[in-house]
C-alpha cells in the first residue's frame, strides 16, 4: 500500500510528468520559461493550487453533481489561484509583475483541471493530494529545465545573474517563443527516450479520463486508435 | 534503406545511379561557386566551408554511432549539406555560429527526422533560416570584397534604394552577400553541369527564376535591366538551382515541379517586396517544401487503366 503511495508520488515527476508526457499547460510552459525565477514561480504557485484543489476536490468528490462538476472545479481551482495571487502580490512583487497575467491564468491550466477530472474526482484524499504534489513538482521542474536550458544559451545568464563566458555566444532564438517550442520538442524526445516509450499512451487513459465519455457512443475512442494503427 | 527498396520481381535494369554519385555531381557543381567565393572573399570564406562540412559530417557520423544506425556518412549529403549551408552564410560569420546551424542541419532537420530521405525539408536552408533567426545579426552582416576593403550594402539594398548595380558585377559577383550567392556565372556553370549529367531536370530553376523575373518586370514598369538585376542578386540562383531541386524535399512529377518554382518564385516575390527582409528565397524554398507532399498528391500521374477519381 505504501509502495503504491510512492508511485502516486513519484510518477508526475518523469513517467506521467504533465509537461513532457501528458502535454499539458503548454501555454504557461512556452510563456514562463525564458527566465528561471519565472519559471521557479510559476511551478511553486501552480503546485500550491493544484495541491489545494486536489484536497478540496477529492473532499466533495462525492457531493458535487456530475452533471456541474466541471464549473464546480473550476470555482474551486479559481479560488485558490485568487489566493495564491494575493500572497504573491504581497510578498514578491517583483514575481508578481514578471509572471502578469500568467498567474491568474492558473485557473483554467489544463494540468490543474485534468488531474481533478482524472484523479481527484475518483481517489481518496491522501492520494489526491500526493498526485498534486508529485504533479505540481513534475510540472515545476519541467518549467526550471526548459528556463535553464532558454535562459543560459538564449540570454547568457542564470537566475538573472550574467554568465560572462557565454555572453558572446548567445543564441537569442531561444528566449523567443519559437525557441521555446524548440526545446520543449526537444526535451519531449528525451522525455521519451528516458522512460524508454514506456510512458502510457492515450489509449490508456483516453476514455477513463475523458470528460465526454458517459455521452459517448460505444467507444469511438477506440476505433479511431485501431484505425490509427492500422495505417 | 537500399535494403527496404529492393523489390525484385521483374527484371529490373539498375541505371547505375547512387545516392552517392548524385551528391558528388552537385558538389562538384558546387565547386565554381567555392573557387569565386574564395576569390571574392579570401581565404576567411574557406574557413566557413570547411567548418560547416566538417561539422555535419562529423556529427552525422557521431548521431549514427550513438543511436546505433547504419552509418550513412559515405554518401555525401551530410557534406553536401555543409557545403550548401556554408555558401548560404556570410563569410564574416562567427566559426562557432557556423556549428550551431551545422548542429541545427544535421541533427534536428536531418537524423532526428529519421536520415537521409525522411527529412521533410531541406536541411541547408531550414538551417539558414534558422541562422537569420536566431542569430539577428546575420541578414546585415557583409565582409568585405577584393574589390571594396568597405563592407557594403548587398544589391538588393541598393536595387530598394533606387540604383541598378552593372549587370557585369553581378555576373562576376563583385558584390556583398552569402559566399556562394554572388557569383551568378559560377551558379549557371554549375546548373549547366547538372542539366548535362542530368542530375536534376529544368523545371524548377526555370520556373523559379522566370516567375520572379516576370514579377518583377511588371513591379520595375517593364525595365528589364532592373528586374534582370533582381535576378541576378540575392540568394536566387544559388537557390533555385541547388536548393530547391533537392530530390527528397521537392514534387517528383514535371508539372508538380513547375507548381513548386512558380510557388516558390511567388513567395520570393511577395517577401522581397513586401516583407521586412530583404531577401525572401530561403524562407520561400521552406514554405514549399513543406506544401511538397499536397503538391505531390495533386499532380500525381494518371495511371494508366487505374479507377477514374
Amino acid at each position: 500500500m505504501k509502495n503504491d503511495n510512492l508511485s502516486v508520488f513519484t510518477k508526475g515527476i518523469i513517467k506521467e510528468n504533465p509537461v513532457f508526457v501528458l502535454v499539458l499547460g503548454t501555454c504557461p510552459t512556452i510563456a514562463t520559461t525564458t527566465n528561471l525565477i519565472g519559471a521557479f514561480g510559476m511551478g511553486i504557485s501552480a503546485l500550491l493550487v493544484l495541491l489545494c484543489s486536489n484536497i478540496l476536490i477529492s473532499l466533495l468528490r462525492k457531493i458535487i453533481p456530475d452533471n456541474v462538476r466541471i464549473p464546480c472545479y473550476i470555482v474551486i481551482i479559481a479560488g485558490f489561484v485568487t489566493i495564491v495571487q494575493m500572497i504573491v502580490h504581497a510578498y514578491f512583487p517583483e514575481l508578481y509583475e514578471m509572471l502578469g497575467v500568467y498567474l491568474a491564468l492558473i485557473t483554467v491550466n489544463c494540468i490543474i483541471l485534468g488531474r481533478a477530472e482524472m484523479f481527484a474526482s475518483k481517489n481518496s484524499v491522501g492520494k489526491s493530494a500526493l498526485d498534486g504534489l508529485g504533479m505540481g513538482l513534475g510540472f515545476t521542474l519541467a518549467l526550471c529545465a526548459m528556463a535553464f536550458i532558454r535562459e543560459v544559451f538564449g540570454a547568457a545568464s542564470f537566475a538573472g545573474v550574467p554568465i560572462a563566458f557565454l555572453e558572446n555566444y548567445k543564441i537569442e532564438f531561444l528566449v523567443k517563443a519559437p525557441g521555446g517550442m524548440l526545446v520543449y520538442g526537444l526535451l519531449i524526445a528525451l522525455v521519451c527516450v528516458i522512460t524508454h516509450g514506456k510512458a502510457p499512451r492515450k489509449k490508456q487513459f483516453s476514455c477513463e479520463g475523458c470528460p465526454s465519455a458517459e455521452h459517448c457512443h460505444s467507444g469511438i475512442c477506440a476505433n479511431t486508435e485501431n484505425k490509427k494503427e492500422d495505417k | 534503406m537500399a535494403k527496404l527498396l529492393r523489390l525484385s520481381v521483374s527484371p529490373h535494369i539498375h541505371s547505375g545511379r547512387s545516392t552517392a554519385g548524385i551528391m558528388r555531381d552537385v558538389i562538384i557543381a558546387l565547386m565554381p561557386a567555392v573557387i569565386a567565393g574564395t576569390i571574392i572573399f579570401g581565404l576567411r570564406a574557406l574557413l566557413v566551408v570547411a567548418v560547416c562540412v566538417a561539422s555535419c559530417v562529423l556529427l552525422e557520423a557521431v548521431f549514427n554511432i550513438i543511436t546505433k544506425k547504419e552509418q550513412t556518412v559515405g554518401d555525401f549529403s551530410a557534406a553536401l549539406t555543409g557545403l550548401l549551408l556554408a555558401l548560404n552564410l556570410p563569410a564574416g560569420i562567427p566559426i562557432w555560429q557556423c556549428v550551431v546551424g551545422s548542429a541545427f542541419a544535421i541533427i534536428i532537420v536531418k537524423c532526428l527526422f529519421g536520415g537521409i530521405g525522411c527529412n521533410l525539408v531541406n536541411p541547408a536552408i531550414t538551417a539558414r533560416v534558422f541562422m537569420l533567426v536566431a542569430f539577428g545579426s546575420m541578414a546585415t552582416q557583409s565582409y568585405p570584397t577584393i574589390v571594396d576593403t568597405v563592407a557594403g550594402a548587398t544589391p538588393l539594398e541598393s536595387i530598394a534604394a533606387g540604383n541598378t548595380p552593372a549587370i557585369t558585377d553581378l555576373l562576376l559577383g563583385l558584390k556583398g552577400g552569402a559566399i556562394g550567392e554572388t557569383c551568378a556565372l559560377a551558379l549557371l556553370a554549375g546548373l549547366v553541369y547538372l542539366l548535362v549529367r542530368r542530375v536534376i531536370s529544368w523545371h524548377i530553376p526555370v520556373s523559379f527564376v522566370g516567375t520572379v523575373y516576370v514579377l518583377s518586370l511588371i513591379m520595375e514598369g517593364f525595365d528589364f535591366m532592373r528586374a534582370l538585376a533582381l535576378i541576378l542578386s540575392g540568394g536566387l540562383f544559388i537557390g533555385a538551382f541547388f536548393m530547391a531541386t533537392d530530390y527528397v524535399t521537392s514534387p517528383t512529377t514535371p508539372a508538380g515541379k513547375i507548381v513548386f518554382g512558380v510557388g516558390a518564385g511567388l513567395l520570393t516575390f511577395l517577401i522581397r517586396y513586401f516583407g521586412t527582409y530583404p531577401e525572401g528565397v530561403s524562407f520561400a524554398i521552406l514554405f514549399m517544401n513543406i506544401l511538397t507532399p499536397y503538391i505531390d498528391s495533386f499532380t500525381a500521374h494518371k495511371v494508366f487503366g487505374g479507377k477514374k477519381s
